[in-house]
């Protein structure tokens, strides 16, 4: 039988939200719905519920009932933009960061911030904030989500250009906030609705009916998508093995034509539905080696797009995109294709057949869509010829030279015998002039041979008139030649291109492989790399490695190039978040580098910075896939070198764990035990004879040595901060008697004053190691206070925390020496003639802070004597619910 | 009933070994001992001390002392032990300690003459601890018997019943005279006659 396993892919998911804060989406489908009004009243309920909430940022466009709600919250002021003379105003994420609350409202999460911003859009600055941990509320409209523009653009004519990635609501938990149309036209018509932008020239259009009722669907359908995507998510993750849509798979085509983007975001639409994974693949054939700037532009934004929407990204060569794609297809074990209707010509189709009519033919398992593409843009028009393609002038003279010398040769033979098929010798320079020079010249050459020939050898001689038809198809024939041989010629010869191209990007590549094989240590690593792409790709780089919190730069090429502020923001971003920053890519763009991550294994181990010299973008985006690889294979080098680092010290710590160990059990048993025969025999001693001064004075001395050798046993046992703490609640009543119950034969002659109040909550703590702690400080109360006077061991509850306080009437602590008190052997004068070890208190440190509790310990404010202080942060309180 | 007790004492360093025999003869018990096998006594080592001492209690331990020890203590814990083991083959069903008496057999329990009025899980937690008085309770044998199984790491429980009992049972609640709590381990009723 099957076993139900959870899948692994959504366990991650899942796990990689943890100590994230949630998204909640108040999704409308058009603007006035309420979407604000409702986010706010939320907002407001949970503040009430004693939630921590702030306001990010909320736009009430002057509408007073909104503007109303607004009361009531903190909010966090907006950070003014300069943006080429008008002032702008964005949400300062920093201020929320610092700000720290439980909840942050974050209207329009669509916005696009103004430029010279962190993020350029604001779903990346609320991305930042859930990382943070921070739950935020947003709102949106449908029209927004980048998976629905399309849609939405064909029937309500307008273009929305700030889009969402479908990504970013996919986990959010979604809110509909819904009123039907008429109540929205009505409320139109009273002016209570705030109209975008976009929207002004096609108000009228817009707010119809029928459109409201479309959008409106759109909204409902997307919510209960997410629902149902979120629900699998959850039985996959729980392995509750229902039965969803399994064994999809979906390849979308991409290609450099304007349509593509469409394509793909149908693609994902239809991905979703089939809740399959997906894949956008480009065929690179001979062809697209020609492409345009502007076409590569077009491409590069397809695969783009694909990645964005969360599909996987391919790119394949091959001699034909059929060929191609039935390979990558097969590959990939897809069951549907998506292609779009080319816009080529019927003569392209009559000459190279139907990309659809081959494809269907040719992959009989799989279901292929065809969907229309957009027409081409006058803009994005065919190839503009390359120059040289009619040729280099030295082929036509080269071709004349054959032409000539085949003509003298042909009249030299025809002078000896007369020979009818002498046309075929003018084969030869077509042939010649076919393959080494391209098409037309060799088409030229063709023409000048046929004439040569029918001006010398064709009855009338020395005249371009033919006589015989017969020789009119020799003419013909060597045109033809001409041109089917140059066809072939120009193919293999592009062919030849191609592979040079993939031949040079696999040799750098291996090339690259083998220089980082023999590399062990970083900065070798660094100079490697960046010396490499500065040489493949004429840049300047650079290499950051992270160093404690901060980033360093340990290599860059040309050595001594440095970063300003805004590169080193981006930089630290791009660490931070895995994902590229800079110029190029789509945050912090005003930067001149453009910084990628270098990682392995999903981490980001460093930075690989890189600008042009000239300050044109840093790297074309056909060479991207080609760095990316030279990172990837960086990052596993470097993961290489940290993995040996590391292993070499975790060797080392093993072996000093390993003496620790063995020196703790011999100190404890080979100390312990004459100690303990002592203890007893001095004890049975003073049962027996009466000379009590002198075993009292050995009692105590042995006593001492006990407590010295337990305070450095527990010392030994702090250090290598590796020892498991079970944690408990702990009365502190109970913890305090049990203390000084331990305690009572070296308290002496102070009395001890408990002053605990009854609702105590409970502590989570060791409740071994904080009976160290309560010892260790009554002792040393015990030890300073003036004889015959009371300690007091009192807890009071301090803001949400805690404070438990053990103080003496004694000289209390010289000033300056409170904080060096805590030292391991650190003894305040004249201390150890009261018998400390001095590690009492590096005890109750050491102890204190691996329970994740504050010590502290002052003078007592009114009094004589010290203050000792345990503080309890409130995450380590339980509050006690009266039991039964 | 013997009058003379004999103790198997088992320790693998003679001068102990030595010591408690000197100690437990004068005490007027029969003494053997041995260099291996643990059993009756356990006398631990220091490394993870309570888990080891939770361990030694679930395998039929009466009590612990950890090195080094106090003969008199050692000497008091045997007496205390014994005792119990005298009191449950005579089945006595009320435990005295100081003021308090808690009675088994009524369910019962009294301070200086009163009735103090106990909550059902202060009484089975009480009463738990009075069966074998001067013997460590583990907090999961009491979450098990009193609470019920599932619920043996609810320490909390305990705090509260013990918060509790003390509140209605002791003069200083703060000072714990009868109810001991043992860190980490368990609880343990002292002062029983």
């Amino acid at each position: 039988m099957n076993e139900p396993r959870p899948d692994p892919e959504a366990l991650l998911r899942a796990a990689s939200r943890e100590g994230q804060g949630r998204l909640k989406v108040f999704l409308g489908a058009a603007p006035g719905v309420g979407k604000t009004f409702e986010m706010l009243s939320e907002g407001a309920a949970r503040r009430d519920a004693g939630v921590d909430v702030v306001i990010g940022v909320v736009e009430t466009h002057g509408r007073a009932e909104t503007e109303a709600k607004l009361r009531g919250f903190e909010i966090v002021p907006r950070k003014a933009v300069e943006y080429q003379g008008h002032a702008l105003e964005e949400m300062d994420i920093d201020a929320v960061l610092a700000r720290r609350p439980r909840l942050v409202l974050v209207d329009e999460l669509a916005h696009t911030n103004a430029p010279g911003s962190r993020h350029d859009k604001r779903y990346q600055d609320v991305e930042e904030l859930l990382a943070a941990g921070i739950d935020v509320y947003s709102t949106l409209n449908i029209q927004h989500l980048e998976s629905l523009n399309d849609v939405v653009a064909s029937f309500t004519q307008v273009r929305v250009r700030e889009t969402l990635p479908d990504r970013v609501i996919e986990q959010a938990d979604i809110e509909i906030v819904d009123i039907p149309p008429d109540e929205l036209i009505e409320r139109l018509k009273e002016g209570k609705v705030y109209v975008p932008h976009e929207a002004t020239r096609a108000l009228g259009h817009f707010f119809s009916k029928s459109n409201l009722s479309a959008l409106r669907e759109l909204a409902l359908r997307r919510a209960a998508q997410a629902v149902d995507a979120q629900m699998l998510d959850y039985l996959r993750a729980h392995a509750l093995a229902g039965r969803w849509a399994a064994g999809e798979r979906l390849v979308v085509a991409v290609s450099e034509q304007p349509g593509s983007l469409e394509l793909v975001r149908a693609a994902k639409r239809i991905a979703d539905a089939l809740n399959a994974p997906w894949t956008a693949v480009h065929i690179e054939t001979p062809r697209t080696a020609r492409l345009g700037d502007a076409e590569n532009n077009q491409l590069a934004q397809g695969l783009h797009l694909a990645s964005q929407l969360g599909g996987q990204v391919a790119t394949v060569p091959a001699e034909t995109v059929t060929e191609g794609l039935k390979r990558f297809t097969e590959e990939a074990r897809a069951t549907q294709l998506i292609i779009g209707k080319t816009t080529r010509s019927r003569w392209f189709e009559l000459r190279h057949g139907s990309i659809v009519d081959r494809l269907v033919r040719e992959t009989p398992g799989i279901a292929i869509h065809v969907l229309p593409m957009e027409q081409a843009a006058a803009t994005a028009a065919r190839p503009v010829p390359t120059p040289g393609k009619w040729g280099k002038p030295v082929g036509y003279l080269v071709s004349l030279g054959l032409i000539a010398a085949v003509t003298g040769i042909g009249l030299l033979l025809s002078a000896a015998e007369n020979l009818t098929n002498v046309g075929l010798i003018f084969l030869l320079p077509v042939m010649v002039a076919a393959t080494r020079y391209g098409l037309r010249t060799g088409i030229v050459t063709g023409l000048v041979s046929s004439l040569a020939y029918n001006f010398f050898f064709i009855p009338p001689t020395h005249a371009f008139t033919i006589q015989d038809p017969q020789n009119i198809i020799t003419v013909f024939v060597l045109l033809a030649v001409a041109g089917f041989i140059s066809q072939l010629a120009a193919r293999v010869r592009e062919q030849a291109l191609l592979a040079q191209h993939s031949a040079g990007q696999n040799s750098a590549l291996a090339g690259f492989s083998r220089l980082l094989t023999g590399i062990g240590r970083r900065e070798e690593l660094g100079q490697v790399l960046c010396a490499e792409v500065a040489r493949l790709f004429e840049v300047n780089t650079i290499l950051l490695l992270p160093e404690g919190a901060d980033l360093v730069l340990r290599a860059a090429f040309p050595p001594g190039s440095d970063l300003g502020m805004l590169e080193d923001a981006a930089a630290k971003w791009a660490f931070d978040h895995g994902r590229p920053a800079g110029r190029g890519s789509d945050t912090l763009t005003a930067s001149e580098w453009l910084f990628q991550p270098v990682s392995a294994g999903g981490k980001a181990l460093g930075v690989f910075g890189l600008a042009s010299p000239d300050a044109q973008a840093p790297i074309r985006s056909d060479n991207l896939p080609l760095l990316l690889s030279l990172l990837d294979q960086a990052g596993l080098a470097l993961e290489r070198i940290i993995l040996g680092e590391e292993i070499a010290s975790i060797a080392q710590l093993k072996e000093r764990d390993r003496l620790r160990a063995a020196l703790l059990s011999s100190v404890s048993h080979d100390l312990r035990t004459p100690l303990t025969t002592i203890l007893g025999t001095l004890a049975q001693l003073r049962v027996v004879k009466g000379d009590e001064a002198h075993i009292a004075a050995a009692r105590a001395e042995a006593e001492r040595l006990n407590r010295f050798v337990a305070n450095l046993l527990d010392m030994a046992r702090i250090e290598p901060g590796a020892r498991a703490r079970s944690p408990e609640p702990v009365d502190l009543a109970d913890a305090v008697g049990t203390a000084l119950e331990d305690l009572r034969r070296s308290l002496g002659d102070h009395q001890v004053r408990i002053a605990l109040p009854a609702d105590l909550p409970l502590v989570e703590v060791d409740p071994q190691l904080f009976h160290h702690c309560l010892i260790n400080l009554i002792d040393n109360a015990a030890k300073h206070a003036f004889a015959g006077t009371t300690i007091t061991v009192a807890a009071r509850r301090e803001g949400d925390g805690l404070v438990l306080e053990v103080l003496d009437e004694g000289p209390g602590i010289p000033p300056g020496e409170e904080r060096r008190i805590f030292e391991t052997f650190a003894r305040i004068e004249g201390s150890d003639r009261k018998g400390g070890t001095g590690l009492g208190l590096a005890i109750v440190k050491g102890f204190a802070e691996a329970m994740g509790l504050g010590v502290t310990a002052a003078n007592r404010p009114g009094g004589q004597g010290a203050c000792f202080a345990l503080s309890f942060p409130p995450r380590l309180l339980r509050e006690l619910v009266p039991a039964e | 009933m013997t009058r003379n007790p004999t103790i198997l004492v088992v320790d693998d360093e003679p001068p102990i070994r030595r010591l408690l025999h000197s100690a437990l003869t004068r005490g007027g018990y029969g003494v053997i001992e041995a260099e291996d096998a643990r059993t009756a006594l356990a006398a631990l080592p220091i490394a993870h001390p309570e888990a080891q001492k939770v361990a030694a209690l679930d395998l039929g331990a009466d009590d612990y002392v950890t090195k080094p020890f106090d003969t008199e203590e050692v000497s008091a814990r045997i007496r205390a032990a014994l005792r119990h083991r005298l009191a449950s083959e005579t089945n006595v069903p009320v435990v005295k300690v100081g003021a308090v008496e808690i009675d088994l057999l009524s369910r019962t329990v009294t301070k200086a003459g009163r009735e103090v009025h106990l909550t059902p899980k202060e009484y089975g937690f009480l009463a738990e601890l009075a069966k074998q008085p001067g013997k460590v309770a583990t907090h999961a044998h009491l979450l098990r018997s009193v609470w019920g199984a599932g619920h043996e790491s609810d320490v909390e429980y305990l705090r509260v019943a013990a918060r509790g009992l003390r509140k209605k049972l002791e003069e200083e609640a703060s000072s714990p005279s009868i109810i001991r709590n043992e860190p980490g381990v368990g609880y343990r009723l002292v002062g029983a006659k």
